[in-house]
């Protein structure tokens, strides 16, 4: 067989990777080569360089560093009991790669995850040494995500973090039970303790880098830590998703759970549902997600026992209020801001705008079309001097009228 | 009616100049025509230069003005220049105008600023630099773009702190822009064959963008919505997209259709491996580890991070027993490290009690908790869930065989005695679990959660039960046997 070409690598190692949904890279600590010499910036916010026609950014150069892989989770593409074809990276090959596509501004930086080759501190080890001939060799301040596996040494996920913009394990699947059966090398409690770990170590680099004279202290891991949850090859309700997520949020301080829907997968293994969950579920629980942690929405609020799974074909947000309308209309020139966030079809930003603008005024129905993004769907939730939604809130068809159309696939 | 030539399109300073000088002398905006170079003159029949001397009105506007207005400037509208000279006179009399995000004006502002924004993001990110060779031991790179507005300026400060060690130019239908390591130098527009066609590593950058694509979720729309397709003739991965899109559903298909495989065979032999290394013989306390990790009994297991297991020597004398782990410790994964361990650690010194030589551990294993907002607030567990987990303790009692057993708290008392009564009366006593003395005192999180004037009282009463352990293991250190026989039993 003929030696790999660094572009045939390329394409199985970045297949391998496009399964991980994450490719922010936003939120870290701001520097830039100007002050630090060598290459690269991070301002705050991320960057998207590209979009593929699955929608999802690129942000980041997304790549395993090996797909040989010594475990047997079901759902991954590069399981060991898998046919797919293997590669492995060298890391000087992954600085290169990196540098390469950095320079021609293609990328904000590197996503390093991998499949676990001999044990999972030989794999962190070879992946740390990608990271530190970036920082310490090539002075690169570009965005870093290092995906963490579970097993290895505290020690090394903790080199890795001090390396890293944001660093992540992935909890996999919602429920233990989940895990143990698709995932036999890995375990919840595994998982979480990592995180845990992981969380009270960056707390108190934190704390450390804030009490630190002249700030010379850098805090580790500036973005923090992430996760991904599989959604839809279990049978795990969006209640029980919520739920593991909400505690996830709360005990490990994670900025971001990713949720991504189980989609077939080459090479598929014999464990697994061959059919699609549907995007769409993923989307309402990114929705249901940004309810509970920016709008102050209880789980049982949204995706409470009596209704474990959310609504596909209205947001989670309407589905709650026109199940709760006896808490309408709300006057928009009178109500706090937790229940203006409560109407559907306003945001954070309308909410500011509506506001700050009722400082100058009463506001009048004709002023919202300035404010809002659609006045004809808030319209049955609010009232203004000038209008009430009079039998509109409480008709029959409300939810019909609101649903938005089923879309089409535009064709290019 | 008065008309303003500008030198440059998108120069605030320069604008606002002009717009000082008219505003001090009241200039209604409907009376100025705003003009920068290749912009139409119009009808200029009968116009007049504005005045050369500052007029009487003071002039002044917000803070937030003159930055929103470097952007604004930016944008490719003609009619800005004048749009924006109405917001300042306006705001000569309405110094609130811009706070108010109901105003029409205001509202146009800020959508002018938006497309601003939005063209340098989509700048920043969609600028394909292509190597031209190095000079002077520095690589060098050029782009062409095509920007909406004006804003080579505003985004050139990006490019130069993110490229700093790299000469580089990026060169747009109506400015351009180099770095030199020193210096932005600002230029004339340019065309697309200032830059070479083509970049070695385009192939790389290719082939990783249309691997990084998944066909089992194709979303055109949200690709378009953030690369909207006039950026395409600029963006060599762009060439892709038809193709990738096209054979999408072919490829779902045959996954599907090729359906599941048959485990290739390296999947045996680590199987194997990995068995052996589980087999491992382990200690009896390793082996109740492992296996409590794995306890799903109860539905605390899958809440909490992990089991918390005991800690201190095997061989301790002393075995205290507290509640259940809290948050702290169930993130750190060791019992008693939180509040009421340090509160616990202090009164065991005061009562000469090394707790390093004490095995610590807990009733229940696992962190019980409600979620409020991002808090845990820890829960107390049912008196099913301490009966779940008794058989752990049991165990752990089992392997350190301590000559004392010190119960801290109700839970602790529930587990070990199965007793429910009063801790007034089981604080009084010694007891017996199996041979082994047994005595109890309160939990320390009971003396935090106390008023702070009976706080001291409390506390003092802990340390001289702590104190009266203390004398108890002292004696049978002396008497170099385990206590003498059980005073009450339950």
């Amino acid at each position: 067989m003929a030696a790999q070409t660094i572009i045939d690598k390329l394409k199985i190692l970045a297949d391998a990777a496009k399964y991980d949904a994450s490719c922010a890279s936003s939120g870290s600590a701001k520097r830039n080569s100007l002050q630090s010499g060598g290459i690269g910036s991070t301002e705050g916010m991320g960057i998207c360089h590209a979009y593929a026609p699955d929608g999802r950014c690129i942000s980041l150069l997304k790549i395993l560093m090996t797909n040989f892989c010594i475990y047997d989770c079901s759902y991954c593409i590069n399981r060991v009991s898998s046919n797919v074809e293997r590669a492995r990276f060298s890391p000087q090959e992954i600085v290169r790669l990196t540098l390469d596509f950095y320079k021609r501004n293609y990328i904000e930086g590197l996503f390093l995850s991998s499949g676990v080759i001999r044990n999972a501190d030989y794999t962190m080890e070879q992946m740390i040494e990608v990271v530190r001939t970036l920082r310490e060799e090539h002075l690169f301040q570009g965005y870093i995500h290092l995906k963490t596996i579970p097993n290895a040494d505290p020690i090394l996920r903790l080199e890795a973090a001090k390396f890293a913009d944001r660093v992540s394990i992935n909890i996999e699947l919602p429920k233990d039970q989940s895990i143990d059966r698709f995932a036999p090398e890995k375990s919840g409690t595994e998982i979480r303790s990592a995180m845990a770990h992981m969380r009270t170590h960056l707390d108190d680099e934190a704390d450390k880098a804030k009490t630190a004279l002249k700030r010379r202290v850098k805090a580790a891991s500036p973005a923090g830590q992430s996760t991904q949850m599989i959604v839809g090859a279990d049978a795990a309700s969006d209640g029980d998703i919520l739920r593991t997520s909400s505690s996830l949020y709360a005990g490990y301080g994670l900025r971001r759970v990713y949720y991504s829907a189980y989609s077939p997968i080459p090479d598929t293994s014999a464990h697994l549902p061959p059919v699609k969950t549907p995007l769409i579920r993923e989307h309402r629980l990114y929705q249901a997600d940004w309810l509970m942690r920016f709008y102050g929405f209880e789980i049982d609020e949204i995706a409470g026992p009596h209704r474990p799974m959310l609504d596909l074909d209205i947001d989670p947000k309407l589905a709650w209020a026109l199940a709760a309308r006896d808490r309408f209309p709300v006057d928009i020139n009178r109500a706090d801001r937790e229940t203006l966030l409560r109407v559907p079809g306003l945001g954070v930003k309308a909410v500011n705008r509506i506001i700050a603008a009722r400082r100058h005024g009463r506001l009048r129905y004709a002023d919202l079309s300035r404010l809002v993004q659609s006045v004809r769907k808030i319209a049955p939730f609010i009232v203004t001097g000038d209008w009430t939604p009079g039998g509109m809130l409480d008709a029959a068809d409300l939810r019909a009228r609101l649903a938005p159309a089923p879309e089409q696939l535009s064709l290019l | 009616m008065i008309r303003v030539p500008l030198d440059s399109p998108n120069d605030a300073g320069e604008w606002r100049e002009k717009a000082r000088l008219l505003c001090s002398h009241d200039i209604p905006p409907d009376q100025a025509i705003w003009t920068a170079p290749g912009m139409p003159d119009g009808d200029l029949f009968g116009s007049g230069l504005p005045p050369e001397e500052i007029g009487s009105f003071k002039v002044s506007v917000p803070k937030i003005f003159p930055d929103l207005l470097k952007r604004a400037i930016c944008h490719s509208d003609p009619t800005r220049f004048t749009f924006l000279y109405r917001i300042a006179w306006r705001l000569q009399r309405e110094r609130g105008l811009l706070s108010n995000p109901g105003d029409a004006d205001t509202v146009e502002l800020h959508k002018l600023i938006k497309s601003v924004s939005r063209d340098c993001h989509k700048m920043k990110a969609f600028v394909r630099f292509r190597d031209i060779g190095m000079e002077a031991g520095r690589e060098r790179f050029a782009a062409w773009f095509e920007p909406d507005h004006h804003i080579v300026e505003l985004t050139a400060p990006f490019f130069m702190r993110r490229f700093a060690n790299m000469d580089w130019a990026i060169y747009t239908p109506r400015r351009s822009v180099a770095w030199d390591g020193r210096t932005l130098i600002f230029g004339p527009g340019a065309t697309r064959d200032s830059v070479p066609a083509e970049d070695a590593v385009e192939d790389q950058w290719k082939a990783y963008y249309a691997s990084i694509f998944n066909p089992a979720r194709v979303k055109v729309n949200a690709m378009t919505s953030e690369m909207p397709k006039k950026y395409w003739k600029n963006l060599p991965e762009a060439a892709l997209i038809p193709d990738l899109i096209a054979g999408a559903q072919a490829r779902v298909t045959a996954m599907q259709a090729a359906g599941p495989s048959v485990p290739n065979p390296q999947t045996d032999k680590w199987r194997e491996k990995r068995a052996l290394d589980e087999d491992s013989g382990l200690p009896p306390m390793g082996a109740l580890h492992r296996q409590l990790a794995r306890c799903r009994a109860c539905a605390i297991g899958e809440c909490a991070t992990q089991a918390v297991n005991g800690e201190g020597p095997l061989d301790a004398r002393l075995m205290i027993i507290g509640e259940q782990p809290g948050d702290e410790e169930d993130l750190r994964g060791r019992p008693f490290v939180g509040p009421a361990g340090q509160l616990l650690d202090k009164a065991l010194g005061e009562a000469g009690i090394d707790r390093r030589e004490v095995y610590v551990t807990n009733a229940v294993k696992h962190f019980k908790y409600s979620l409020r907002g991002k808090r845990r607030i820890h829960q107390r567990p049912t008196a099913g869930e301490i009966s779940q987990c008794r058989d752990w303790v049991r165990r752990e009692i089992a392997i350190v065989q301590p000559q004392l057993i010190l119960l801290l708290g109700a839970t602790a008392a529930y587990s070990v005695l199965e007793t429910r009564r009063p801790m007034r009366e089981l604080r009084q006593s010694l007891w017996t679990y199996g041979a082994v003395q047994v005595a109890i005192t309160v939990h320390p999180s009971y003396l935090l959660r106390l008023p702070d004037a009976d706080q001291a009282a409390a506390y003092d009463a802990f340390v001289g039960d702590l104190g009266r352990i203390s004398r108890l293991l002292g004696r049978a250190a002396r008497a170099g046997a385990r206590p003498s026989a059980p005073v009450a039993v339950p």
